[in-house]
């Protein structure tokens, strides 16, 4: 009971400590910007620990993070097998392909109107559907190895990419494509110089948003069959055999990887589309 | 997504008709030859993915078809027993347990498991898929209105609690960026363990996937008045209370809606990757895996086309109440 009432009143200091940075005249510093969310995501897991701990709660139910940390600690060979199988093989070369199916597919509708006309309501009608549905069919077709978890991704991966793409080649504004018709520049290098350009906070918008899909497709096609290796074989096993502490570390890996992912991806945005206002 | 180009020269001579006419051709035409583009590719498809098991009915049936016998066809590609077997293809579309069902055949069994059978009274029997969509749809409903209140009573906390901005915002943005559905299963099993189980555990993961869509987006929407609004009500010193019904709350609508058609498709996905791991008792997600157990493909997209169906139903649904509820307000696009 005493760790249940310590970790309450760690949680009461600890926001008493954070209302008091956030009211005093540091708070606009980057050390109090890190430091309160940090102190924040301290307080949650101090708090999940001493509960679990005070209150008894089975490890079948909910394991602490200090037992999930060295079952982590302890089994980084499985997790790092699980991750090359789900996140390198399955959900990265799906999202390429996918990736650059979209973009071939979103040029030639930019090509052509009547196209877009026709792709971009079935594309914005298809990015809102469960298209993890489709990962039954999807292994069926191409096995249980990573191939059929790379096929979900790009399906899922496709449309919002898509439809982003799209509506980024129209976002340069009249005027400069005016200036480039005076430049007397051919579709080709209004497309390369100007549109192009001028959709990429779109696109990286489409992107940012398929990496956390292309991971979800990847995990859950896995729940469909799989071979013995992989991040949602791991979890829908352990969970079958109540190792709850596994699945953590697994969930654990499968944050860890989805954050990166994303950074990655930003910080190639951040690359490219210096020039934006959102940017500076 | 307006359309901004200059009417077409028809709709400006001819009336009124001829106006709609051409706005229809303009948007529906490439639409449809998008559609039937789609279909024609989808039939074409069926082609070579079904030609095998299509051939090996046929030469059960007496048909010559060449080469003989199932095994000496087994290795070869599917394209060459195309060329080879062209008259006897027709059987690629009518299969009972297709790799690749024809559209025909799922619009006739969705057509016969929903509405048939309601015709025949037997809307809630365990077949239908009506009993299955509402199964997961009450999940979905019951997960996104909890999802949604808990996120936008904690945006409000946030906008007006600074201390909760700088601890809890920069978490709820970054769990965006980590695949929360894989924890689904996990939940549904502990819950199941101490007892909880149905509807309540598919609830919490809709609820989960919903919440944070809305929660970043309210915030936003929050915090959309500019400082001149601001400063027009502090002159007119008014409470924060006043500035949050008059203000606030008001300018953060086109942003709510917004959230709330990305927080109903994640609680539709949540509910249905929830009905997985349960074992396939009801719903769309158990008539997709009991479909993927028993190789019973026509099911599965059947239940895939029933629930894009209901996604749009939601996400449609709540573009009409956004398109009114703006509308009223005066914030139509």
């Amino acid at each position: 009971m005493s760790l249940v009432l310590g970790s309450i009143a760690f949680w009461l200091v600890a926001w008493w400590v954070n209302m008091r940075i956030a009211a005093s005249r540091w708070a606009g510093t980057t050390a109090a910007r890190l430091c309160v969310p940090a102190l924040f995501g301290a307080t949650l897991l101090l708090v999940w620990e001493g509960v679990v701990r005070g209150l008894e709660v089975p490890g079948v139910i909910l394991p602490p993070p200090s037992a999930i940390a060295v079952r982590f600690a302890a089994s980084t060979d499985i997790l790092w097998a699980d991750f090359v199988q789900t996140f390198l093989k399955g959900a990265l070369s799906g999202y390429a392909i996918g990736a650059v199916a979209a973009f071939a597919v979103a040029l030639l509708a930019d090509r052509y109107d009547f196209l877009r006309r026709g792709i971009l309501p079935v594309g914005s009608f298809m990015a809102a559907l469960p298209i993890v549905g489709t990962a039954p069919i999807l292994v069926m077709w191409f096995g249980f190895d990573w191939q059929s978890k790379a096929a979900v991704v790009v399906v899922m991966v496709f449309f919002p990419i898509l439809v982003n793409t799209v509506e980024g080649l129209r976002a340069s504004d009249a005027m400069q494509r005016d200036l480039m018709f005076t430049y007397n520049a051919s579709p080709t290098q209004t497309l390369l110089k100007l549109r192009l350009p001028a959709a990429m906070p779109f696109v990286f918008n489409g992107l940012k948003i398929a990496t956390t899909l292309a991971l979800i497709g990847a995990i859950v096609a896995e729940f469909f069959g799989s071979p013995t290796v992989g991040m949602g074989f791991r979890i829908s096993t352990e969970v079958g055999r109540l190792a709850l502490d596994m699945v953590w570390a697994e969930i654990v890996v499968a944050a860890l990887a989805g954050s990166a992912f994303y950074g990655a991806v930003a910080l190639i945005e951040r690359r490219v589309t210096f020039w934006h206002p959102s940017q500076r | 997504m307006a359309d901004v180009s200059a009417p077409s020269p028809a709709a400006q001579s001819g009336g009124a008709a001829s106006a709609w006419a051409a706005a229809l051709g303009r948007t529906l035409l490439p639409l449809v030859v998008v559609v039937g583009a789609l279909v024609a590719f989808w039939y074409a498809a069926c082609v070579p993915m079904n030609v095998k098991d299509a051939l090996t009915q046929a030469e059960r049936a007496g048909v010559v078809v060449s080469p003989e016998g199932a095994g000496a066809r087994r290795d070869m590609s599917s394209w060459t027993l195309v060329a080879r077997n062209t008259g006897e293809l027709s059987g690629v579309w009518s299969l009972d347990r297709p790799r690749l069902p024809a559209p025909h055949q799922v619009a006739e069994e969705l057509w016969s498991t929903s509405v048939g059978m309601a015709l025949k009274g037997r809307m809630w029997s365990n077949r239908s898929l009506f009993t299955h969509a509402w199964v997961t749809l009450s999940a979905t409903l019951l997960g996104f209105g909890i999802g949604t209140v808990l996120g936008v009573v904690l945006a409000i906390g946030i906008v007006h609690n600074r201390a909760m901005d700088m601890s809890v915002m920069p978490w709820a943005i970054a769990s965006q960026t980590i695949p929360i559905l894989a924890i689904a299963p996990m939940i549904i099993v502990v819950l199941n363990s101490v007892g909880v189980s149905g509807l309540v555990p598919k609830a919490l993961i809709s609820a989960y996937l919903s919440f944070f869509p809305v929660v970043v987006s309210m915030v936003k929407g929050l915090r959309s008045p500019d400082a001149m609004q601001i400063d027009l009500l502090t002159t007119y010193s008014a409470t924060r209370a006043q500035a949050f019904w008059k203000l606030r709350l008001p300018a953060s609508m086109p942003y709510f809606f917004t959230a709330l058609k990305v927080g109903i498709a994640a609680a539709l996905v949540g509910a249905i990757v929830g009905e997985l791991p349960t074992g396939a008792v009801a719903g769309l997600g158990a008539r997709l895996l009991a479909g993927s157990y028993y190789g019973q493909t026509v099911q599965i997209w059947s239940a895939l086309f029933a629930a894009a169906i209901l996604a749009a139903l939601l996400v449609g649904l709540i573009g009409l109440v956004q398109r009114m509820v703006l509308a009223r307000m005066g914030l139509a696009r």
